[in-house]
């Protein structure tokens, strides 16, 4: 999934005189203020961070309040998710008029019906609503399934994307990784399939350590720029 | 779904009568609707706006007109424009659930929760109109007592959070936006008590429901906040009447003696009744009693699933922001009291170790620290659930800081600058009376209490000449029947209430007269607090040996007999030097009526600051 990146930032918090006796927890208030919230100034979600504390002396600031400034180097784990960028994410409600997932489990993301491709019809099957494939039949969405779709565009306020299912490449992320490769016609190794496949596993399990996901997403973004290569070719 | 629409004249021409519409006719026909309007042509848009728009009483096909299309919208959002279709958003977001039937309620809040989901535009607006429903229109307020209100109150609620829960399922950030505009829609505490209540349940409702860990804590410490806002309302003056020459202690007794009149006469169930008449007609204590009752029933329920601890936490933080900050709260301090008679093993034991915590700590101001100190000695004194463990626990802390204190001094009495120790002095006597009997039987107590606090009452800072010579006389008089102290020096305080010293101490905020748990006053929600409340008539001092040989200091089963042995007993008191102290207990006041009005030390009690209901 592409979207995800560990960013190193240096920078300083500030801290009210009277947290002076528990500053540690001062300095974990203040970054968890930053989680779940888009930020300009890193051009993200904030959803992990990690950090040093860089003197051991802090500045006090004089002024009215004598604030304290101390220096962080942190370690960040950003969401950024940029139009026409490939988002992973789990259906929770199919309409005859949208397919609702949602990202990472925080993030909202919904796919109208005029970004759902002519492939896709919607049916209902036992009482289930389905976007079923009439091409490939095995091919299905409904809720609980793991889909990748294209990001047209994020409400930064309330993190909510609209996306799209237009590309072929994008739909139920088990069909993809079991038949991605009939249908571009490559010789797409074993091994990457099977890396897609822990992609996917590190996806349902949502918690990564910051290492592991650094790692993941270097390769993510290689693969989804070959994918798209092949794509346009 | 398939709808027939029987229309004789229809809003859309094209969906002709009797004719059945397959579901996708249906949507498509709505999109068409909504993105002609871009095109310039937006007749059939302006139908649509007027069928959402139409409102009193509906004909059985204007109804049916309505539920198809908010049932067809609701599939055909993706094509709403927030700025080209502004009308319609206006008048769906104004239509009002609590005039709806159900049919038409579900079909509205279908729609209502797929604009949610579709765009991030459409979250505020409609989290703000299910918001709106949390209180039911001026019309329906006076029906809420009648069953058909309550059931209607019923349909609306219950689909109203259902549809909150629904929202945070496809958008789990919208608890984040839900909990400000529950916060500033939450109605003024002037407002009526009806639509205080409804609100305050909702608010409840949302903190014990499923995303309740995100909502728990501004919910919580909302609702207390509204308790402040009401309790502070509530002036001492209109507690207080102007018999102020009552003691400490004697006022309960004279309550109960009043009580059992008033139960033989009308058979009343509050033998507190006269206490309160300064209350009755205040609409401010009667909002603030019903909340308290709603919030005691919320905590009763949460203790039943073993929730309570984590609600506690929260209360326990938000008691200390707002309720212990405040100027003498008078009645919301009782929702900590009840959460801990749940559960006195945790919850209490914790709320005696915040306040402790709070007082032996010089980080805090001299204010916070005196004021939690009250709040100790008042809560360890009128807890009934309390263990003698935790009292004599709690109590050594509070002698032991003292004591540390009393080495770093040299100095003469001076109330102002000493006012913290003076405090925690008043504190640790306080509790004494009520409990020396049973801290008394606790193995250490002579090595780690009574010899400390036999040094700081000693000590050249005087404490005991500091305190209120009402508890200070007390004390004493247990102390010297149960053979604790020799005190070289005497007393004769007379019956004054205060001293000049106490007074000084107490400074402008009369923190030396501030007993927090005194007995509620107010109705409804003191009778929950009864059962777990120790009133002075039910304590045994320790000069009440005669009687049986039971340990126990709190006998609840016999207090008003005791009440009349008691006051016989005391008749027969002639020790001398507790003469004064036998005023100060009996439990007629004939003594004192009179002569106090005009004693020159008081202020006259209109612009007197202050002081705990019955002390007074």
């Amino acid at each position: 999934m592409e979207g995800l990146k560990v960013s190193d930032s240096n920078m300083v918090v500030y801290l009210h005189p009277s947290k002076s006796n528990k500053f540690y927890e001062a300095i974990l208030r203040e970054l968890s203020s930053l989680l779940f919230k888009f930020n300009e100034n890193f051009d993200g979600v904030v959803l992990a961070y990690e950090f040093n504390i860089l003197d051991k002396n802090a500045k006090i600031l004089s002024g009215i309040h004598p604030y304290l400034a101390v220096r962080l180097k942190a370690k960040l784990l950003l969401f950024s998710p940029k139009p026409n960028m490939l988002l992973e994410g789990k259906v929770v409600k199919v309409t005859q008029g949208s397919i609702h997932v949602i990202v990472l489990g925080f993030s909202s993301a919904v796919i109208a019906d005029e970004d759902i491709r002519n492939e896709f019809v919607y049916k209902t099957k036992n009482g289930e609503e389905v976007f079923s494939s009439k091409v490939h039949k095995r091919h299905v969405i409904k809720v609980g399934t793991m889909i990748r779709f294209l990001v047209k565009s994020l409400d930064e306020e309330i993190l909510h994307i609209s996306g799209s299912l237009a590309p072929y490449r994008t739909g139920s992320i088990h069909w993809l990784a079991n038949h991605l490769e009939d249908v571009t016609v490559t010789d797409r190794s074993k091994k990457k399939r099977r890396e897609e496949e822990e992609e996917s596993v590190l996806q349902d399990h949502g918690t990564v350590s910051v290492e592991a996901l650094s790692i993941n997403n270097h390769h993510r973004s290689k693969k989804s720029k070959e994918k798209r290569r092949r794509a346009d070719s | 779904m398939r709808v027939e629409i029987r229309n004789e004249e229809p809003a859309f021409p094209q969906l002709d009568n009797n004719v059945g519409i397959s579901d996708s006719d249906l949507v498509s026909h709505f999109k068409d609707a909504l993105t002609s309007v871009s095109t310039g042509d937006s007749d059939e848009y302006n139908h649509l706006v007027a069928v959402m728009h139409h409102r009193g009483a509906l004909a059985a096909d204007e109804v049916a007109m309505l539920v198809t299309s908010l049932k067809g919208l609701s599939e055909a959002v993706s094509y709403i424009d927030n700025v080209l279709h502004h009308s319609l958003l206006a008048s769906i977001f104004s239509m009002n659930l609590w005039n709806c039937r159900t049919d038409v309620m579900d079909a509205l809040l279908e729609l209502i929760i797929s604009l949610a989901a579709s765009s991030g535009k459409y979250v505020d607006s409609c989290l703000e109109m299910l918001v709106g429903h949390f209180m039911p229109p001026q019309s329906f307020t006076n029906m809420l007592k009648e069953p058909r209100g309550i059931s209607r109150k019923d349909q609306v609620l219950s689909r109203v959070h259902s549809s909150l829960k629904i929202i945070a399922e496809l958008v789990p950030l919208s608890p984040m936006r839900l909990v400000p505009i529950v916060i500033q829609r939450k109605p003024h505490y002037c407002s009526k008590e009806t639509s205080l209540v409804v609100y305050g349940e909702n608010m409840l409702k949302l903190e014990s429901g499923v995303f309740g860990e995100l909502v728990r804590s501004t919910m919580l410490s909302g609702f207390v906040d509204l308790l402040i806002d009401l309790d502070v309302e509530i002036g001492w003056d209109d507690i207080l009447q102007d018999d102020y020459s009552k003691g400490i202690f004697n006022m309960e007794l004279e309550d109960l003696d009043e009580a059992t009149d008033d139960e033989l006469m009308d058979g009343n169930e509050l033998p507190r009744e006269l206490s309160r008449k300064g209350l009755v007609g205040n609409l401010f204590a009667e909002k603030l009693d019903s909340l308290m009752v709603l919030l005691f029933e919320h905590l009763y329920s949460c203790e039943a699933v073993g929730r309570l601890s984590e609600v506690f936490e929260i209360l326990l933080q938000s008691f200390q922001k707002t309720v212990l900050t405040a100027y003498k709260s008078k009645f919301s301090q009782f929702v900590m009291f009840y959460a801990c008679a749940l559960d006195p093993e945790n919850c209490g034991s914790r709320f005696a170790r915040m306040l402790v915590d709070i007082f032996v700590c010089n980080a805090y101001s001299p204010l916070l620290r005196m004021s939690a100190v009250a709040y100790l000695a008042s809560y360890l004194s009128r807890g009934k659930f309390l263990s003698t463990s935790l009292i004599a626990n709690s109590l050594k802390r509070l002698v032991e800081w003292c004591l540390d204190y009393c080495k770093m001094q040299e100095g003469e009495i001076n109330p102002q600058a000493h006012r913290i120790f003076y405090s925690g002095c008043q504190a640790i006597m306080y509790v004494l009376c009520f409990r020396m009997r049973s801290t008394m039987g606790v193995p250490w107590f002579k090595s780690q209490l009574l010899a400390p606090i036999n040094l700081i009452l000693s000590h050249n800072l005087g404490p005991l000449k500091v305190c209120l010579p009402s508890i200070v006389t007390e004390f004493l008089r247990q102390s010297k029947a149960a053979d604790l102290f020799t005190t070289s020096e005497r007393f004769n305080f007379d019956d004054y209430l205060e001293s000049e010293f106490s007074r000084a101490f107490g400074g402008m905020e009369r923190l030396d007269m501030f007993f927090p748990f005194d007995p509620c006053l107010l109705k409804k929600s003191d009778s929950y607090i009864r059962p777990n409340y120790v009133y002075w008539s039910m304590v045994r001092p320790t000069y009440d040996d005669e009687e049986d040989s039971s340990d126990e200091e709190v006998d609840v089963n016999a207090e008003i007999e005791r009440n009349d042995e008691f006051s016989r007993e005391h008749e027969d008191f002639d020790l001398d030097e507790f003469d004064n102290a036998l005023n100060q207990m009996s439990i007629t006041p004939k003594y004192r009526f009179g002569g106090a009005l005009n004693d020159p030390l008081r202020m006259p009690s209109r612009i007197r600051p202050s002081t705990s209901p019955e002390s007074l």
